[in-house]
């Protein structure tokens, strides 16, 4: 089978698996998971021989794996879409097929597969537990089948966006995760705050999505294409560069890579639109990892990293341009501004949650100060130990609930990290695993892929003079380190805080095994982007990362030359924070005791609260008062009302003036009237007498004959 | 010497003297009486049609004859259904008999 | 001014007048009486016309029997013997109206025929009028079937006359 026929049958497992499960196995449990695993197991497959064979191609850069096919027509010429894998897209197929596969395998145990079904479960609330035996154990989750199908659909709309060759089918791939995420956020619909959570994230990301709608209209208008390659070739960017909009004094390049840069900030929950990836915790957890690490929010860096040329269209190397600064400026607050609201947070996912968001910030930064490199690497890092994290505090959240279902006290949160500790005598996997992904957040040196990614992007900040970024960078790294080692010390460190806690024991194989998985990538995936003249151990492998994804690029970037300062700095920040951490938490047990419980902090810098004031409050008033009330009800509804009687009148009147007296009283009863009249006075002439009757009938003759006489015969 | 004409107006004048003695009397037998001067008028035109025509075509005399065959059948059944009607309703006044008009 | 006009007229005039007096005298009996004086002047006229046997079967049957039908019809009929009311009904003079007016089209219409002043044929010698008539009542070839379906009416007339007319005096008691 060739690859390019390949690459357009990897999204299509899922897809049939989300038509198989609504449709058809909607009732089996376990044929449902099966259909669902087995399709991501065969798109994992498949995106495995591509990206093998996508290692064996010389210049991948160049020539890479294509196919496209004409599709709508426009006058003339028609609009293709169609597929591609260059270097990036080989990478990118990478992590996401794992990550994608193991979330897969690690829903079938989250959701209790094989568990009873519960006493008081209903299809829409999350499973509350079974009495078995005077036990309560977990138990299985209602509608169980249908997250297979949305997960499926998940996926589907990811790989699409991957393989894409063009805006158009990427934007088609975007806006079905949005749609998905939606569904898998708010997939515990009983719960008011899932569903609201849902609308929240479906309405901030839309917002995103329009302005990027509007910059692929405008790149279409420009360049009559939307096909990666035929925009990125040198005379078009050229064209582009140097056509002014009038637009912030943006050239059109500029224009249409803000506006492409804002559905990312949208979907991957940047300042100011990143309010809603902290609700979307109220998801399973598997989604959680599914939408915040492996997939929708690496779209959002993906569709940046893709759109880089058009972003540094006029950029030389040195001076940043106007577009290059803001996205610089975003990723740089945004990694700082979440980092500090991640260290007053209690719960576990929200913690990882505000990781994120910091996380892409490091990512944006990178791309926003041209490291081209270096945001890709971090981004696949990232994944793998964003995604292992998820799936640990998803492990986390399950061990303790078995506490809570053994205690049966349902007022305790499984999600507080302050009812935790001790955890990692009762669950080492998860422990362990947690650990390896923790350490790769902080950038632990050496060892783990976050510290070699993290510290490309300080290199590359440090080597292009942005200090400005790679001080606050550096600020924002040490924080991570401080609290991802708050999250480890609460959760795993010191003793059971709870009963639950005590309670608590190891989750299933189909758990922990994604964890380890995950794990091992987290480790090793750092050692293919060792940079060459890292000291000691630099020259041994080739950076093979660099050379690889760098071929995407028409230019390859250089490598920024090594410099101790931004080493040092990572490996400060790294151990400085995780040991800080360690210090101050070691002895915390309760949230009173906890300094950093800063309102401010812990109330996300009352952003929700200014948006619910400025945005949603207004828009409300616009919709219920202006629209409904005055608009709708008043005006339109006040329109129809004259109508009304205006037809009241007209009908009265037709029927006062014209129907009663004239149809009805003239033509009807009259002609009654006139029936009687004629009748009644005509009956005398039958009196029974007969010479009356002779006299009339002779004079009748007469009148008759002496008519007929004189017209006829005479 | 005698014209055509005079026979004719002479019956025409019988005949309508007859006519209003049947549209205008009161009794029933004076409406009969009128009747016969009626046919008896009939007859006059009849036989004068015969003299002043063809005499030897006998047909206006036949006619006259038939005519008196019918006369008289048609008083005695007339002058039968006055008595049978005076015996019933005990009136010959011919206003009196009006239940011809259901 | 022939004799035979001189006659005719005297006739007519006295039929007429007779007829007149038929229909309009109050008393029923006088009117019947009329109607006998106006039948002979109709013999008489007849006999102008030079039908002899019409003559004489006019006097026989009209006269003879007619009227005196007529005159037993009247006894028949009486509270008593006085006639009250008046004898004309109400609408006479439309009536009268109707008679002039039918007198008035039949003299019109006559007066418009060709043959109107017809003056009589002669006689021929021999003239057999009986034996014509005879002969036409009953030939085959002239008018028995009307003169044998004149009888059968007659006999229809005879027991309608006396069905109608009975009464069954043997019911009441």
């Amino acid at each position: 089978m060739t690859t390019e026929l390949l690459i357009w049958l990897i999204p299509l497992p899922p897809v049939l698996a989300f038509f198989l499960i609504v449709l058809f196995t909607n009732k089996s449990k376990a044929l449902s998971h099966s259909v669902g695993v087995g399709a991501a197991f065969l798109s994992f497959l498949g995106a495995m021989i591509v990206f093998v064979r996508a290692l064996g191609v010389e210049h991948l850069g160049e020539h890479p794996f294509e196919s496209s096919i004409p599709w709508l027509p426009t006058g003339e010429t028609w609009l293709e879409i169609g597929v591609l894998i260059d270097p990036l897209g080989a990478a990118v197929l990478f992590f996401v097929a794992i990550t994608i596969f193991m979330i897969f395998l690690y829903s079938v145990g989250y959701h209790n597969f094989g568990q009873p079904a519960g006493d008081h479960d209903h299809a829409g609330l999350p499973p509350h537990g079974a009495t078995v035996h005077g036990h309560t154990v977990p138990s299985v989750e209602p509608m169980y089948s249908r997250f297979f199908a949305f997960l499926g659909l998940f996926a589907f709309g990811m790989y699409v966006l991957v393989i894409s060759d063009n805006l158009l089918t990427m934007f088609v791939g975007w806006e079905i995760m949005g749609l998905c995420s939606y569904l898998l956020i708010g997939f515990w619909y009983g719960k008011p705050s899932a569903r609201n959570a849902a609308i929240k994230a479906f309405m901030t990301t839309r917002i995103g999505d329009v302005f990027m709608l509007i910059g692929i209209a405008f790149l279409y208008s420009v360049t009559g294409t939307l096909s990666f390659r035929e925009i990125f070739n040198e005379t078009t960017l050229h064209t582009l560069a140097s056509v002014p909009t009038g637009v912030l004094g943006l050239s059109a390049a500029g224009l249409i890579a803000v506006l492409l840069f804002i559905g990312t900030v949208g979907k991957s929950a940047q300042f100011p639109l990143h309010v809603w990836l902290p609700d979307a915790m109220e998801g399973p957890t598997p989604v959680s990892a599914m939408i915040h690490a492996a997939t929708m929010v690496s779209a959002g860096v993906y569709a940046v990293i893709r759109m880089f040329p058009l972003l540094t269209a006029g950029y030389e190397g040195h001076g940043l341009t106007p577009e290059m600064t803001f996205v610089a400026f975003i990723g740089t607050f945004t990694a700082i501004f979440a980092a500090t609201i991640a260290v007053a947070q209690n719960d576990i996912k929200r913690v990882l949650a505000y990781s994120t968001i910091s996380q892409l910030g490091f990512m944006i930064a990178a791309l926003g100060i041209g490291a081209y490199v270096a945001a890709a690497f971090h981004l696949i890092t990232h994944a793998f130990f964003k995604a292992l994290l998820f799936l640990g505090s998803g492990s986390v959240i399950h061990g303790m609930e078995h506490g809570v279902l053994h205690t049966g006290n349902h007022k305790v949160d499984p999600q507080d990290m302050f009812n935790m500790g001790g955890l990692r005598k009762k669950m080492p996997f998860t422990f362990w695993t947690f650990l390896i992904g923790g350490f790769a957040l902080s950038g632990f040196p050496l060892v783990t892929a976050g510290f070699w990614s993290k510290d490309e992007i300080l290199a590359d900040a440090w080597y292009h003079h942005h200090y400005l970024v790679f001080g606050t960078l550096a600020l924002a790294a040490f924080l991570t380190a401080f609290y991802t080692m708050r999250q480890i010390t609460l959760t795993f460190l010191g003793e059971p805080r709870t009963e639950e806690a005590k309670h608590a024991h190891e989750t299933p194989w189909t758990m922990t095994t994604p964890l380890v998985v995950l794990s091992f990538f987290a480790i090793t995936y750092g050692w293919v982007g060792i940079p060459e003249k890292f000291p000691l151990i630099g020259g041994i492998f080739p950076n093979w990362f660099h050379d690889f994804v760098g071929h995407t690029l028409a230019e390859v970037p250089k490598a920024p030359e090594f410099s101790w300062i931004p080493l040092l700095t990572s490996i400060v920040v790294a151990l400085g924070g995780l040991a800080a951490g360690y210090f101050v938490y070691r002895n915390v047990k309760t949230p009173a005791e906890d300094k950093l419980q800063i309102p401010v902090l812990k109330n996300k810098w009352y952003f929700d609260e200014i948006y619910n004031a400025v945005f949603i409050k207004p828009a409300l008033w616009f919709s219920e008062v202006f629209v409904s009330k005055w608009m709708d009800k008043g005006f339109i509804d006040g329109i129809l009302h004259i109508f009304g009687p205006i037809t009241g009148g007209v009908g009265s009147a037709i029927r006062n003036y014209f129907d009663v007296p004239i149809i009805n009283r003239l033509i009807g009863d009259g002609s009654a009237d006139a029936t009687w009249w004629v009748g009644k006075n005509l009956r005398p002439i039958q009196t029974g007498r007969i010479q009356q009757y002779l006299i009339l009938s002779l004079i009748v003759i007469f009148v008759v004959g002496g008519l007929l006489y004189f017209f006829l015969l005479a | 010497m005698v014209p055509l004409s005079w026979y004719l107006m002479f019956a025409a004048a019988l005949f309508s003297i007859g006519l209003f003695g049947v549209l205008t009397r009161r009794n029933a037998i004076a409406i009969l009486l009128g009747v016969e001067l009626m046919l008896n008028a009939v007859n006059i035109n009849l036989v004068a049609f015969w003299r002043y025509s063809d005499v030897m075509a006998m047909a206006g005399q036949v006619f006259a004859v038939i005519v008196f065959a019918v006369a008289a059948a048609e008083v005695s059944v007339g002058l039968a259904l006055v008595i049978s009607v005076y015996r019933r309703r005990n009136t010959v006044v011919a206003d009196e008999l009006d239940m011809l008009k259901w | 001014m022939t004799a035979q006009q001189i006659i005719f007229m005297i006739v007519a005039a006295y039929t007429i007048g007779s007829g007149l007096m038929v229909v309009t005298t109050r008393n029923l009996v006088h009117a019947a009486l009329w109607l006998v004086s106006t039948l002979f002047g109709v013999a008489v006229a007849y006999a102008l016309l030079n039908a002899n046997f019409i003559a004489v079967v006019q006097v026989v049957v009209y006269i003879g029997a007619i009227a005196i039908l007529f005159i037993f019809a009247v006894m028949l009929t009486r509270k008593d013997m006085r006639d009250s009311g008046p004898q004309m009904n109400k609408n006479w003079w439309a009536g009268a109206l109707v008679a002039v007016l039918v007198f008035a089209g039949l003299a019109f219409l006559l007066s418009g025929w060709s043959g109107f002043r017809n003056i009589a044929a002669e006689l021929p010698a021999e003239f057999d009028a009986i034996g014509l008539l005879g002969e036409a009542l009953t030939s085959p070839e002239a008018f028995v079937l009307p003169f044998e379906v004149a009888s059968v009416l007659l006999l229809a007339a005879l027991v309608g006359a006396v069905y109608v007319a009975f009464n069954p005096r043997s019911d009441k008691k």
